[in-house]
């Protein structure tokens, strides 16, 4: 009990900080704290249209933190999902521009391009660790960087559809083969696809063996080899199954949002998956609700410029003290006296 | 460099953590200029009595006589002010920087800006008396061990220590490192600029450069004395302990196993067996055994003599480098699969870093062998928390272990119940050999006589026991056969029935083939 609220408090108490932080920010640079934090709220929450807007953002971000959170299981911090969304985002574009079909089997190719390509993407960083003990973290940044040059050169050069002129993207998926949105709302079935994802993911971490083999090889690796289990292919298997949902959010930005791959989809939102990770400590569930409130903080990004003539980009540095504050929130974890039970 | 060797005397030093008693009242006596060893089993308070002498911990009664004054040392800066200091068996420098930058920036006081031209000069003037020489611009990355170790030995000199204590300092290096080291301190020591005092586990270099001896057996001095006048035989069995000790245990021993109860066929053969350390070195060298099922069989050696590497290679966590296993005659992978299928266990030294995950409870760790069966895995898959909480409840209360419950983290747990709710996973299904490294160490006496008599009763029931130990006496107690490894091979076999105390000592220091006398050591070892 006592640990469960200490999981949740920490990192609350740190998004309290965060926002206070930012509120003095606010007052820096010569605006109303209260103001703003109203204006956030509003922005993200407080209409139909701004919930709409919240959910599309968090769609992607469900998907991507997952790819932070599944390797985590396993003790590897991975921040590679921006280079997994990119490259899968091109795969599902790709695959979408030339397969013909009906658009649930084209939907469907495109998903399972999407999350091959970005699933050995991550792979790769996944691989280097294991095989060479190369820094994962590392690795996977950088293979950002590489995804990101890999993706301008295929769109702004083979890929390229002939008709796209100012802004090169990839040949459109065409109408009939995007994703629609749910029944009556205004939001893309994608968020469907994150709310799955993670409870399948969640389900799989806490309630499977093979959960629970990543988790012993997150935990000791030394203990997982003395029982045996295949240290090697967990690694692996969790990159993959992390890479597999940044592809995905790439997939699903392409198929709902843009209708073809082009510069659009380096949006940030892999970065901002590790930082939803981050935020619900890796675990699959507390995902979805830190996706949806990140989401509506950036979601209001739009608010703060027409109403406070702030740039959009105010929200990045909210997001930016919230990463720093959770962070240091977690040292504090199993220090603080309240969640600390008494011995016997 | 025209300083003086300190005068070193610690008179009944005595140092307690909670029950346990680390140093009972050691002495220790070295004269100015003098090269003291100071020897002992893993465990028997060397660490301790030195960092009660460098200031790291404080003795709970005893005094420390420096040049004939009694010293208060309470932090490492006032044992550096007296002119002690230390060198560990690990380096210390900074490996990007060069020796120049290294031995300047250890000084307790360097100005906010450093003129490199003067500090240059003044190294130089300082180094100018030593025998050997070192590269002042190299980056310490770009040395050998042995020259490292050699930067370490001269950065306290350049600091002013007069009296240096060394922790196995020779332990990276090869053996001509280790005597160009060596032979350097003894010099210093001669000329009298500095007093040593050197933990070792190397009979070698104490009979070849020290002048004294005190070694160290749980906590007490169990013998000192000047080097020409000990022999290697005298060293061995004054670290693990007299013929009189033995007896005493011998009485405790169970009878060996009688022949008809033992396997026919090895339960664990291995042949030829090659593995390498950390460091890249070879560490088990074309090492063969057998170990029969219904038997323990004990390995001695004094520690980092390949123990700790063949363990590890045979309980899956390093990668041999040739050789053949075979469990019950079939060739070993250390994979889940056979590990189930063979029925091989293991109990590791350090149970809670090598076979536990900390942060997962203690039912959690106790499913770590058996979490994708049934009952725990409804079909290999979904976990099922309850028969999770049921095995543990189960082997808590069969092995008596102490926790809060089931779903307390390991972590929290006492070394003892840590290593009996180990013990218990690894004995709950039925093993075919299981593999035990120090399996006490730390451990308070009931909980080892409770943990000695699972592995008998485990022995009884047919399993084939390999037992690795830095402790000789719980090795007596405890196996039927006893084997002594010895710089990665195994150098002697011997019932344990039958051990002669002084013959294993002596094969354990690895003089075995340089006695005088082949005699002595025939009618030693058929006694």
């Amino acid at each position: 009990m006592q640990r469960t609220a200490e999981a949740v408090l920490i990192p609350v108490g740190a998004l309290c900080a965060a926002l206070l932080l930012f509120g003095v920010f606010m007052l820096l640079v010569g605006k109303d704290p209260l103001q703003v934090y109203a204006l956030i709220y509003k922005g993200g929450f407080g209409s139909s249209f701004a919930w709409q807007s919240t959910l599309a953002r968090a769609a992607p971000m469900t998907l991507t933190a997952l790819c932070a959170a599944i390797p985590a299981q396993a003790g590897l911090v991975i921040i590679g999902a921006e280079g997994a969304l990119l490259l899968g985002g091109l795969a599902a574009a790709a695959v979408g521009s030339s397969v013909a079909g009906a658009p649930l089997l084209v939907q469907v190719c495109m998903a399972l391009a999407a999350m091959v390509v970005g699933g050995a993407w991550v792979m790769l960083a996944g691989a280097l660790r294991h095989l060479r003990g190369v820094n994962e973290t590392i690795s996977s940044l950088l293979l950002n960087y590489i995804a990101i040059a890999l993706f301008n050169h295929l769109v702004e050069g083979p890929l390229r559809d002939p008709a796209s002129l100012n802004k090169p993207s990839t040949l459109p998926i065409g109408e009939v083969n995007m994703l629609g949105n749910f029944p009556g709302l205004d939001v893309h079935l994608g968020l469907a696809f994150g709310v799955v994802f993670c409870l399948l993911c969640w389900v799989l971490v806490r309630h499977t063996s093979v959960g629970f083999a990543l988790r012993i090889v997150g935990g000791n690796v030394r203990a997982a080899r003395l029982a045996g289990l295949p240290v090697g292919l967990l690694l692996l298997g969790a990159c993959g199954l992390g890479g597999a949902a940044a592809g995905l959010a790439g997939m699903v930005e392409v198929a709902a949002v843009h209708g073809a791959a082009n510069a659009s989809l380096v949006a940030g939102y892999g970065y901002a998956g590790v930082l939803v990770s981050f935020i619900a400590r890796h675990n699959p569930l507390a995902v979805l609700p830190v996706a949806l409130l990140l989401g509506g903080i950036a979601a209001s990004g739009g608010q703060l410029q027409r109403h406070l003539d702030l740039p959009d980009a105010s929200v990045l540095v909210l997001q930016g003290i919230a990463f720093m504050t959770i962070l240091a929130a977690e040292s504090l974890r199993g220090k603080l006296r309240w969640f600390t039970p008494a011995e016997a | 460099m025209a300083t003086v060797a300190l005068d070193l005397e610690m008179i009944d030093v005595t140092k307690r953590f909670g029950g346990f008693v680390a140093l009972d009242g050691v002495s220790l006596r070295a004269p100015r200029g003098s090269f003291h060893a100071l020897l002992g089993e893993n465990g028997a308070g060397k660490s301790t009595l030195v960092k009660c002498l460098v200031g790291y911990q404080l003795a709970d009664s005893g005094q420390v006589i420096v040049d004939a004054r009694e010293r208060d040392i309470r932090t490492p800066q006032q044992a550096h002010a007296i002119g002690i200091g230390m060198v560990y068996q690990h380096f210390t420098l900074v490996p990007c920087m060069s020796v120049a930058e290294n031995l300047v920036m250890a000084r307790a006081q360097v100005p906010m800006i450093i003129d490199w031209r003067r500090e240059r000069e003044a190294l130089e003037d300082a180094l100018r008396g030593l025998p050997f020489r070192v590269p002042l611009d190299v980056p310490v990355a770009n040395l050998a061990a042995g020259e490292k170790q050699k930067v370490e030995i001269l950065k306290q000199l350049y600091l002013g220590r007069r009296l240096l204590i060394l922790d196995e300092p020779t332990s990276v290096l090869t053996p001509a490192e280790a005597d160009e080291v060596l032979g350097y301190l003894k010099g210093l020591t001669r000329a009298g600029a500095l007093t040593v005092l050197m933990i070792t586990h190397k009979f070698r270099e104490v009979m070849a450069f020290a002048d004294a001896v005190t070694v160290l057996r749980r906590g007490r001095v169990s013998g000192t004395g000047s080097i020409p006048g000990l022999d290697v035989a005298d060293l061995g069995a004054l670290m693990v302990g007299t013929r009189e000790g033995f007896a005493g245990a011998a009485e405790h021993a169970s009878p060996a196993a009688p022949p008809a109860r033992l396997g026919d066929r090895p339960a664990l053969e291995i042949r030829a067996l090659e593995a390498e350390g950390d460091n890249g070195l070879p560490a088990v060298r074309s090492l063969s055994l057998q170990v029969r099922p219904g038997e323990i069989v004990g390995i001695a050696g004094v520690s980092g003599n390949g123990q700790r590497e063949l363990v590890q290679t045979l309980i899956g966590q390093r990668q041999r480098v040739s050789g053949a296993i075979q469990v019950g005659g079939v060739a070993y992978r250390a994979t889940r699969a056979q590990m189930r299928a063979l029925g091989v266990s293991a109990l590791p030294e350090e149970p809670l870093g090598n076979a536990c995950v900390r942060e997962m409870s203690v039912a959690e760790n106790m499913a770590l062998r058996s979490f994708d069966r049934p009952p725990l895995a409804a079909g290999g898959l979904w976990l099922r928390r309850r028969e999770f909480t049921r095995q543990a409840r189960q082997l808590i209360s069969d092995y008596k272990v102490k926790t809060r419950g089931p779903e307390a983290p390991i972590g929290t747990l006492s070394g003892g119940n840590v290593q009996r709710a180990v013990l218990a996973r690894e004995l709950s299904r039925k093993a075919a050999v299981l593999i035990v490294a120090n399996p006490v160490f730390g451990l308070d006496f009931a909980a080892v006589a409770e943990i000695h008599q699972r592995l008998r009763k485990a022995r009884d029931e047919g399993t084939a026991v390999l037992m690795v130990s830095e402790d000789l006496d719980e090795l007596l107690e405890v196996s039927d056969r006893l084997l002594v490894m010895f710089n990665g091979r195994i150098v002697h076999e011997t019932p344990t029935a039958l051990a002669d105390v002084g013959t294993i000592g002596r094969h354990m220091a690895g003089h075995a083939g340089m006695e005088s006398s082949p005699s002595t050591q025939t009618t030693a070892s058929s006694q």
